[in-house]
């Protein structure tokens, strides 16, 4: 069946001019087709005997389909047959420039992206948008950003009704006495060590181009895993003091530092740190870091911790020397990831390397058992695929 | 209700139009002894006579002008004009005349004028044959635009114009003359001005008129297999403009992409964007996209053909991205 | 160019070659067309070779040509390769358009080949406006336009003869009249059905002559164009001639009785050319023999070059729509 018409793709054969056994030369109509523009003749394009009718008056069939079989004369130029488009396919549509980094720091300056649609719900809802952290590309805050907001403040624990404009002052103050206690009472002592981050961060990129963009791992989930397994080794510095000695605690429940936009820092509990996946911690982490810059934070998050993990690395900090949260017996630092001087095998090469600190209780541990636990968490981060 | 194509739809309207009203008669190019470019106007001339189906010689630009003389003296003349290409020679008789008299007379006079074109792209027929330029005609006030995207349309705004006083111009996408779907046996005219939502959906709105409609449906297909579930407004009418029906369907859904095979650059898209913005600005959780033509005149070659047009895969696309998913 | 036609055996044996050329490059153009190599609309010239082939030997390399959609034959007796011609029906990037036009739109301006129009006359300003160009310039040339009978409906015919005769401009019109406007016999769209009266209209020299007769059409083209040369202003010259197949692929011929075709089949300008030849003394049948298989070999040579052609990269689309910025 021939293409007759600018787009025509089935035709209907409604009466053969020749039968079997008929010659045909170059020119002859041989048959007419009922398309859309009307009857149009069929010609051959090349000489010989019919020998076969295949398709009946009457019939429709997709252009391309044999109607006729005809027996050529030798030398007969050889006839050509209908082919399907020839020209490249398209290109699959191109994606758009993917997604640079996953979730990111909120802007500090400026004012941040929020759909007309959000900026609704929140006014109506009474939500201070100062205090979210948009999902959307580019951090932009839209309704399910909102109505996630709006869930975890119905979540949260009854407080006393504070006033909005005393919380911060509030905040300081509370912080601000732990903290001289912990420095009054608790003999600090100090450990740090230099580790490199190379290992660990190659394998972090592999592993995150398998992700998808909201489940990638930052790196800072591999150090409080590191940390939290380090501690299976060296118990002791995962104790409670209560009282005049420490209990080793059952589970590991690493405290994350959250710094709280308005000033201020709480540090709530991962719990059975050692025990989540990866791609859980890092899911819990978000959530954690999320509520406590919402204020959804629970107060047993705040309570369970066993140790503390606090990163200056982002502020630009290369090593920290952190006090301990009591009732807790140490604190883990560490500093921002720099590429520095580094020997391998005798060679000079440049590494990406991380501080890690220790701050720790001298009543319940010393240098040595600390020393030990800061080699187990190097160890841990150069095998990065076992965490 | 029978089922049969969209150019058998235009005949049976034209049939009833030239059966009920004897004030109606068709004129334009080959529409008599031809059969019509696409077989629309088909043995008219053998039913109703050379006089109320006439063959013109290629002179659009007269034979629009005297459309518009006869419309004024009484007559119901329906102007064929072949394709919206060739209507570009008429131009000056449809915005100087038709779309005017009206207002210049003071409201003495109007223009009851129907003018059928064949529209669109995507046979291969390159640059000069290729033109989707009912967008532009919507840009005028006094004349009224309607693309029909069914066989029903089809046939029911035809006769909808038939009854409006003022002049009506039909876009018909030429790649759906064989489209088959349910008509009326009765002369049931449609409403002009007034949108059909074709699917319902939670997700987002898909907004489109004539030709585009079938890869908007097929993209809103492909798009629920992932779990998006696309509401599709086809618009039938381009001026006026049903953007109330569009407006309540952002109002759920917060989210529209808009197809139009126009150019991008002033498109019609462009129009209903802006009237969303309009009525419907704090509804929206994300910039009203528009999947439009490339800015090239029509290439011939077929792959360079299909980039240049929207795609049921560019519209779904299109969708994606602004769901921030990728792939 | 100008004068009487010297008919020595090399031009005469050369005027057969063209026109058999045209012939069978039309003949291999239907076939790939009915299998998919060739898309869109593809009109033949079968028929009319004489007009070709007899006008273009009174139009020099420094003249312009205008013509219509129905160009493979004025395209070719310019001596554009025919395989950049298949190539441009394939559209493939090695077309002479590039791709981008297809079958109504070759253009080559290095032999001042000015398209390939598909609005019926669309392209007749654009020779007025050649013209006018070459006149304030005082280049010697004139600009041969080709139309078809149709397009004497159109009003740029009419306007543009008026103002060619008004600034007495160097414009050959060549009215090509096969006796249809697509479905519309010529007594059915004009009142004065002899073309050539309608110069008079415009104060403009005209002639008619037999198109079906090369050497005729050879020496009234080259007195035509002896007079525009001269500084007398256009004219005017009407070829009857008659295409043997329909206006495109897609006719079902409705409009003509199969028995007019027969009788113009009859005066097939290939062979009553052939059939004089003899009794001039320049054909012998290996003459002949000769003719077909070179041209069987070029028109193979230029499907091989077309098949072999790259496709142009969808990443240029947008390309050729303005000038490419210099830095």
């Amino acid at each position: 069946m021939p293409i007759l018409t600018a787009d025509m793709s089935a035709g209907t054969l409604t009466t053969w001019r020749k039968k079997a056994g008929d010659t045909v030369k170059r020119g002859d109509i041989i048959a007419e087709v009922e398309t859309d523009k009307g009857l149009i003749d069929v010609e051959v394009f090349t000489g010989g005997t019919v020998e076969q009718i295949l398709v009946q008056p009457g019939a429709t069939v997709p252009t391309g389909t044999v109607l006729a079989i005809i027996r050529e004369e030798p030398g007969a130029a050889p006839a050509l047959a209908p082919t399907p488009s020839v020209p490249p396919a398209l290109p699959s549509p191109v994606s758009a420039t993917k997604q640079v980094a996953p979730a990111q720091a909120p802007s500090a300056a400026g004012r941040a992206r929020v759909s007309p649609l959000a900026r609704k719900l929140a006014a109506d809802l009474g939500i201070d948008l100062t205090t979210l952290h948009g999902a959307g590309p580019g951090g932009v805050i839209r309704r399910e950003d909102i109505e996630r907001a709006a869930a975890m403040r119905a979540e949260a624990p009854v407080k006393e009704p504070r006033p909005l404009l005393d919380r911060p002052a509030r905040l300081r103050q509370t912080i601000g006495a732990a903290m001289a206690r912990s420095k009054r009472e608790i003999p600090h002592y100090y450990l740090s060590a230099t580790i490199d981050m190379h290992r660990a961060l190659t394998w972090l990129n592999e592993e995150n181009l398998t992700r998808s963009v909201t489940d990638r791992l930052l790196y800072g989930v591999l150090l409080i895993k590191a940390v939290a397994l380090a501690l299976r080794q060296v118990p002791e510095l995962n104790s409670i003091w209560r009282g005049a000695e420490a209990v080793p605690s059952a589970g590991i429940h690493v405290g994350v530092a959250v710094s709280l936009r308005g000033g201020g820092l709480i540090a709530p509990a991962l719990h059975d740190t050692d025990r989540q996946a990866l791609g859980d911690l890092m899911r819990s982490f978000r959530d954690l870091v999320h509520r406590a810059r919402s204020g959804g934070v629970k107060s047993s998050e705040l309570s369970d911790p066993t140790i503390t993990v606090t990163s200056l690395g982002e502020q630009g900090v290369e090593s920290v020397f952190p006090i301990i949260y009591p009732p807790q017996v140490a604190i883990v630092g560490f500093g921002k990831i720099a590429e520095r001087p580094w020997s391998v095998d005798g060679q000079v090469v440049s590494r990406p390397l991380i501080v890690a600190t220790l701050a720790a209780d001298h009543r319940v541990s010393d240098g040595h058992r600390a020393g030990l636990f800061l080699a187990a968490v190097d160890r841990l981060l150069q095998e990065p695929a076992r965490l | 209700m029978t089922k049969m194509t969209y150019r058998d739809a235009i005949r049976e309207g034209l049939r009833e139009a030239l059966r009920s009203d004897p004030r109606v008669f068709l004129m334009g190019e080959d529409v008599g002894r031809y059969g019509g470019s696409f077989k629309v106007t088909y043995r008219l001339l053998e039913e109703f006579g050379p006089e109320r189906v006439r063959d013109t010689p290629l002179s659009e630009s007269t034979f629009l002008g005297a459309g518009i003389g006869a419309a004024l003296g009484g007559m119901r003349p329906i102007v064929e004009i072949m394709t919206v290409n060739f209507s570009l020679l008429a131009l000056d008789q449809i915005v100087n005349n038709a779309a005017t008299l009206r207002h210049m007379s003071g409201g003495q006079i109007g223009v009851p004028l129907i003018v059928r074109m064949a529209t669109g792209g995507g046979r291969q027929l390159a640059a000069q044959h290729s033109h989707s330029l009912e967008g532009w005609f919507a840009h005028i006030p006094g004349i009224k635009i309607v693309a029909p995207a069914t066989p029903a349309d089809a046939k029911g705004l035809l006769l909808a114009a038939l009854g409006d006083p003022d002049p009506v111009f039909i876009f018909e996408h030429a790649t759906l003359y064989g489209l088959e779907g349910e008509v009326e046996d009765e002369a049931v005219p449609s409403e002009i001005g007034k949108a059909a939502v074709r699917r319902t959906g939670e997700t987002v709105t898909l907004i489109t008129y004539g030709g585009s409609l079938g890869k908007t449906l097929q993209a809103a297909d492909q798009l629920a297999v992932e779990g998006i579930d696309a509401e599709v407004i086809d618009l039938r009418s381009l001026r006026p403009l049903d953007i109330s029906t569009v407006l309540a369907s952002v109002d759920k859904t917060h989210r529209a992409v808009i197809v139009d095979e126009g150019w991008r650059m002033c498109s019609f898209a462009a129009e209903v964007s802006a009237q969303i913005m309009e009525g419907g600005f704090y509804n929206l959780d994300a910039p009203v996209a528009r999947v439009c033509s490339a800015e090239v005149p029509m290439p011939y070659a077929k792959h360079m053909e299909d980039a240049a047009l929207p795609q049921a895969a560019t519209i779904a696309q299109a969708v994606r991205q602004m769901l921030g998913a990728h792939g | 160019m100008t004068g009487e036609p010297v008919l020595d055996r090399a031009h005469g044996l050369d005027l057969l070659r063209q026109m058999v050329l045209i012939r069978r490059f039309e003949e291999k153009a239907a076939e790939l067309y009915t299998v998919g190599k060739i898309r869109g609309f593809l009109h033949l010239y079968i028929g009319e070779e004489a007009v070709a082939v007899g006008t273009m030997q009174a139009v020099g390399p420094d003249d312009n040509i205008v013509a219509t959609y129905r160009e493979h034959g004025q395209a070719l007796a310019r001596g554009i390769p025919a395989g950049s011609l298949m190539a441009e029906m394939y559209g493939k990037a090695t077309g002479c358009s590039g791709g981008r036009g297809g079958s109504m739109h070759f253009f080559d301006v290095s032999r001042r080949f000015y398209g390939g129009h598909a609005i019926v006359g669309g392209g007749l300003p654009i020779a007025v406006g050649l013209a006018l160009a070459d006149k304030l310039r005082s280049r010697a040339a004139l600009t041969a336009c080709f139309f078809g009978d149709g397009a004497v409906g159109e009003g740029e015919f009419h306007e543009s003869l008026n103002l060619a005769a008004l600034w007495k401009l160097p414009v050959l019109f060549l009215c090509e009249n096969n006796l249809y406007a697509m479905g519309t016999g010529l007594s059915r769209h004009q009142s004065q059905t002899d073309i050539r009266r309608k110069a008079d209209a415009y104060a403009m020299p005209a002639d008619v002559v037999d198109g079906m007769d090369v050497l005729a059409v050879e020496a009234a083209t080259r007195r035509a164009a002896a007079s525009v040369r001269g500084g007398d202003g256009p004219f005017l010259l009407e070829l009857r001639t008659y295409r043997f197949r329909a206006h495109s692929m897609a006719d079902p011929e409705l409009y003509r009785a199969k028995q007019e075709v027969e009788e113009w089949k009859a005066r097939d300008p290939i062979a009553l050319y052939i059939a004089r030849l003899p009794e001039m003394g320049f054909l012998a049948d290996p003459d002949l023999a000769a003719i077909e298989s070179g041209v069987a070999a070029e028109v193979d040579e230029a499907v091989r070059f077309a098949e072999a052609g790259p496709w142009e990269l969808v990443e240029d689309l947008t390309r050729h729509v303005y000038a490419p910025v210099t830095s």
